[in-house]
């Protein structure tokens, strides 16, 4: 009997896994979405300005399926190929820092707009997509936010987010490109770090 | 402000601009110094000025009342979206932008109400400076305007038409009210982007860069409609 419940809940999970695998690109966006919202809805200390709180959702509800490290190659550009091992790294984990702190901070803007998901077209081959969303407010004009999507081994990760048609990932490469000539790499991860320490105490 | 006044404001500033040397730098970015500069000078004055007074707004007008200001100005607008979309050969979309008005005008008591997008008439986002980007014009400088913030050469000159096409002066004979029209207008604008300048300041390393980016690729986004080409930019 014992045995037969293990399999079963074996079974189960193995199954619930290939279907998190499996999960289309614009379903999984919605899911992961309509939780987070609902979240942020219902969350009485979100809904009191609580920042660690919306921080401790995001990264557990939203960064798992974010490619942070293509998301820094993207906003780095050519220069990317010119990094080393450690400063791809480095750079990733501060600009992951810098990214999470902005989408936290928009998220917690978030008042009773609606999340429209446009139909998504998409081949059953494709590895590469576009999931496009409006966010409606009444008395304006929808803001559509688009995120674009690639299939890796784990599943469908984002590497790059679009609000009102601009990448917010690319929108940072001219100011990495100046960053590198002024100071190099290293100067860019060490203008990211003060960045994101000033937060810090800002937050504090 | 009148759109006479503005007009002469933004001559008065092309001139000052003509005067500065080119910087090294943004190659869409020429006038950088005095961009900064009139940067500096619109973020002083929202401190200071147009976002406190946004906040008083937000916290003592309720929700459905700035909608159906919102709205007001709203339809006011859809009637020149409409003349954009058909001057950019979208006669369908132009349609749409004029029912918009006819209906809200009527069943949505004078605009406060929004009924055309509740029957499926969607608004549209156009002006006279995307229509000229669709004519092929290209944009020119980066600019940045005293009071309206990041534009381009090619987008200063859609705004003034923009601002004389949409002159309350044709059906607003009282200066006083008018003017009124014109603060509101503004208070309500800047009430809707409470918010977005807390996010900038997170984002940003230089705010006056990553605006520039945001707004130079946004216009690209607009005048395509939301399907700008992308570009392979691939380097991993």
């Amino acid at each position: 009997m014992k045995l037969i419940k293990f399999l079963s809940s074996l079974l189960l999970s193995v199954f619930a896994l290939q279907a998190v695998a499996q999960e289309a690109p614009d379903a999984l966006a919605k899911r992961v979405m309509n939780e987070v919202l609902e979240i942020v809805r219902t969350d009485k200390s979100i809904q009191s300005g609580d920042q660690k709180r919306i921080f401790e959702l995001v990264d557990a509800k939203v960064l798992p399926h974010f490619d942070f490290r293509h998301m820094t190659a993207l906003a780095m550009g050519r220069e990317w190929r010119n990094a080393s091992a450690e400063q791809k790294e480095a750079m990733t984990a501060e600009f992951k820092i810098l990214l999470v702190r902005s989408y936290s901070n928009a998220l917690a803007q978030y008042k009773n707009q609606t999340i429209d998901f446009k139909p998504i077209r998409m081949q059953a081959a494709d590895s590469d997509v576009i999931v496009r969303t409006e966010v409606k407010q009444a008395g304006t004009k929808p803001v559509s936010i688009d995120y674009q999507m690639e299939k890796l081994a784990e599943g469908w990760k984002v590497y790059d987010v679009m609000v009102a048609g601009v990448s917010l990932v690319t929108n940072y490469r001219e100011t990495f490109a100046q960053e590198i000539k002024a100071g190099g790499i290293d100067g860019l991860i060490k203008s990211l770090k003060t960045k994101n320490a000033q937060a810090e105490v800002v937050k504090k | 402000m009148s759109p006479r006044s503005l007009l002469s404001l933004c001559l008065l500033v092309l001139l000052a601009l003509s005067g500065c040397a080119s910087t090294s730098g943004h190659p869409d970015d020429p006038w950088e110094g005095m961009n900064r500069k009139v940067q500096t000078f619109n973020d002083n004055l929202d401190d200071y000025a147009a976002k406190p007074v946004a906040e008083v707004y937000r916290a003592s007008v309720p929700l459905p009342t700035r909608t159906n200001v919102s709205n007001f100005f709203g339809n006011l607008e859809d009637v020149w979206i409409g003349v954009n979309n058909l001057l950019q050969g979208k006669p369908r979309d132009g349609l749409t932008d004029l029912s918009r008005f006819a209906v809200n005008s009527t069943i949505g008591i004078i605009g406060f109400f929004d009924v055309a997008t509740e029957l499926g008439l969607e608004k549209h986002d156009e002006d006279f400076g995307q229509t000229l980007g669709r004519w092929g014009v290209p944009s020119g400088p980066y600019l940045v305007l005293p009071l309206v913030g990041p534009s381009s050469v090619r987008d200063a000159g859609g705004f003034v038409v923009d601002k004389l096409a949409n002159y309350p002066d044709y059906f607003i004979e009282s200066v006083p009210m008018r003017n009124a029209g014109y603060v509101t207008k503004f208070v309500d604008t800047r009430t809707r982007l409470l918010g977005a300048e807390s996010v900038l300041e997170d984002a940003a390393l230089d705010k006056y860069n990553y605006l520039r980016g945001f707004y130079l690729q946004r216009r690209k986004s607009q005048i395509y409609d939301g399907r700008p080409p992308r570009e392979d930019d691939d380097y991993r």
